[in-house]
């Protein structure tokens, strides 16, 4: 099917900057000695979209919805942190209540990247049961994401200038009953995932990052502070309402009393951060403060404040991945002069040539997974043995990496 | 790891002690959020080449940085870098956002590598090279990353002038129309669903095979090409 497509006609695509946070396929390549990985390269960049070219071509009222469609799953990770940016240029004051909404907004959006990961992770281990269930308890978030914005996926609730929804007192219920729900299952989850022996044996000192390296290859977000880096754009630069919660980063020491930076380490970071957003989003309805959520009504007057101002900024956030980055500059134009998109995967590729190396074959796909990149990475993986190159598909590392797990069941 | 912890205007005040001339404008900013305005500070630099990688250096000596990325635009007869990077981690809102800024001339569009101080950071130059077409001196992988390996050469996609994307690689969507003389789309034959749920799958993986035995039901392709 495939070749009768490229038969068709041709097409021309701009070829943009990054898709930044991802679910695009990569071309990896790895030089094998028996079992082992010695050399690892890859190639990202098969499905560009050429959305920062497209940005500049645009005002910040349509790139904030360009913004949405970035990502499927961090939804509103990539909008407010280009809204923060452009906000910060124009100087225009976000409402109190909003940064509220954007915080609780952005937790739940954390909660579910996380379980989904979860999830995936142990369909990497060929543990479905576990699957079904991660992605079951992940749905609860979901449900409340849509019944808060009306959207499960692009939610479409951030604006220059604000948020374009507020959260209502009369919501509350339900999101207490969603918070209720996970601080009920959370016990249970820890539980199947770090107390398994299976999963025990192929993450423990799996992948394994040091602190050093994770610092010097610039990796972001739960990558890194699996590897001891206390980094989390949260704490150290408090945006909307973190600066006004309580709360430290997630480190792996906190539960296991040491660090191995393994991919273990990378299940317990993520596990416990889903408990510290239930606590982060009951933090935020307790002390939301009241008000308008959006600077100005008139969308006309947001757009006319972002066309008159000029300056360059940085919107940073914490993304549920890692830092996602932003750079905008206006020169009073309506469209900005330069745009720059970071999503957190893009820093954290470069850490999968060190995890690999050593690795078994069977173990590509848990490490590959356990920096939360896209999953369609393992698509095409091409194996050189001497001169013959291999490609594996994504089934057949899927079939050695559920071979492998029972094996060792077998064996222990 | 002990740290000494400088303010954004000390900081700024030791570039400017350290580089002198070398160095232009330097900007310290401010901006807070959420109901205790806590403060998140920035300090941009602009640094000419010669003094770029000692400046990277200096910054390293203060407190080794978080590369967060290279941006680039093109400023007309120049082309700007900025290396975003943030120092003081880790402590609650000390958090400092340091940019370097470093013009290069569009007649010498060179800059040294600091994938030799901060090994992460071929990534982001790789990009700048096929995005902007510098030149990054010593880089040690000079591959393209992103384009795909049949992107003509001498066309950067984030320039502004002649060597930008041209008019004919673009398509536009609203100019592309509805496709017309397609067929009917197939329905799918209702026993196939009752086939495959018999061997209960106990993976996704096992969705797979399936998928050859649907594709006859559908025999779009072959119509499609006797449009053509």
């Amino acid at each position: 099917m495939s070749e009768n497509r490229k038969k068709g006609a041709s097409y021309n695509i701009p070829i943009g900057p990054v898709h930044p946070a991802l679910k695009e396929p990569i071309l990896f390549t790895f030089k094998m000695n028996g079992e082992m990985v010695e050399e690892v390269d890859f190639a990202p960049g098969e499905c560009h979209r050429g959305i920062e070219w497209m940005g500049m071509r645009r005002n910040p009222v349509q790139i904030v919805h360009l913004t949405d469609r970035i990502c499927g799953i961090c939804g509103v990770s990539h909008s407010l942190a280009f809204a923060r940016a452009v906000e910060q240029i124009a100087e225009i004051e976000v409402p109190e209540r909003a940064h509220y909404v954007r915080t609780i907004i952005a937790e739940y959006e954390r909660i579910q990247s996380h379980l989904l990961w979860a999830g995936v992770a142990a369909h990497e281990l060929g543990f479905d049961t576990l699957f079904f269930l991660a992605w079951r308890v992940r749905e609860e978030s979901m449900d409340v994401i849509e019944y808060l914005t009306g959207n499960r996926v692009n939610y479409g609730i951030v604006q220059v200038g604000g948020v374009r929804r507020d959260f209502t007192e009369d919501q509350f219920p339900r999101i207490e009953a969603s918070l209720k729900y996970y601080e009920d299952v959370a016990g249970k989850l820890l539980n199947l995932f770090l107390e398994d022996r299976t999963i025990q044996m192929r993450c423990k000192n799996t992948g394994v990052m040091s602190e050093k390296e994770a610092l010097e290859l610039c990796t972001v977000g739960p990558t890194a502070r699996a590897s001891g880096l206390a980094m989390d754009v949260r704490y150290d630069s408090p945006y909307a309402a973190y600066g006004d919660l309580d709360f430290t980063p997630v480190l792996p020491h906190q539960y296991l009393g040491l660090t191995n930076g393994d991919v273990y380490d990378r299940i317990v970071v993520r596990l416990l951060e889903v408990v510290q957003s239930v606590d982060l989003i009951r933090q935020c309805l307790e002390n939301m403060p009241s008000g308008e959520v959006l600077w100005e009504k008139k969308y006309p007057k947001i757009l006319a404040a972002c066309k008159k101002a000029t300056g360059e900024a940085v919107g940073r956030i914490e993304a549920p991945r890692g830092e996602c980055l932003h750079y905008v500059r206006m020169d009073g134009n309506p469209n900005p002069q330069c745009w720059k998109v970071k999503a957190s995967t893009y820093s954290n590729q470069m850490s999968w040539l060190n995890m690999l190396k050593g690795e078994q074959i069977a173990d590509i796909p848990i490490v590959v997974a356990s920096i939360d990149p896209c999953m369609s990475c393992t698509d095409r993986v091409a194996v050189v043995r001497g001169e013959r190159t291999d490609i594996l598909t994504k089934a057949d590392l899927h079939r050695l990496s559920v071979e492998k797990t029972r094996r060792l069941a077998q064996w222990s | 790891m002990t740290r000494t912890m400088r303010t954004p205007e000390e900081i700024a005040a030791l570039f400017t002690e350290k580089f002198g001339g070398e160095i232009g404008e330097v900007t310290v900013k401010e901006w807070a959020e959420g109901v205790k305005k806590t403060p998140i500070r920035s300090i941009w630099i602009r640094v000419s080449r010669d003094v770029f990688k000692d400046a990277v250096r200096c910054l390293v000596d203060i407190d080794y940085p978080h590369l967060g990325v290279i941006s680039g635009a093109d400023m007309g007869d120049e082309i700007e870098l900025l290396y975003h990077m943030l120092i003081y981690f880790g402590e609650r809102g000390q958090e400092i956002n340091v940019t370097l800024a470093v013009l290069l001339p569009k007649s010498d569009l060179r800059i040294p590598t600091i994938a030799d101080i901060i090994p992460g950071a071929v990534y982001s130059e790789r990009e700048k090279q096929e995005m902007l077409g510098i030149e990054v001196v010593d880089i040690p992988d000079s591959r393209r990353l992103f384009l795909p390996p049949d992107f003509p050469e001498g066309v950067y996609p984030w320039r502004k002038d002649e060597t930008g994307i041209r008019e004919d690689m673009i398509k536009e969507l609203w100019a592309v129309g509805r496709p017309t003389g397609r067929p009917a789309p197939p329905v799918a034959p209702k026993e196939e669903k009752k086939e495959e749920s018999a061997p209960a799958g106990e993976t996704p993986e096992q969705t797979e095979p399936a998928e050859p035995q649907k594709q006859p039901a559908a025999p779009e392709p072959e119509e499609v090409k006797n449009d053509e």
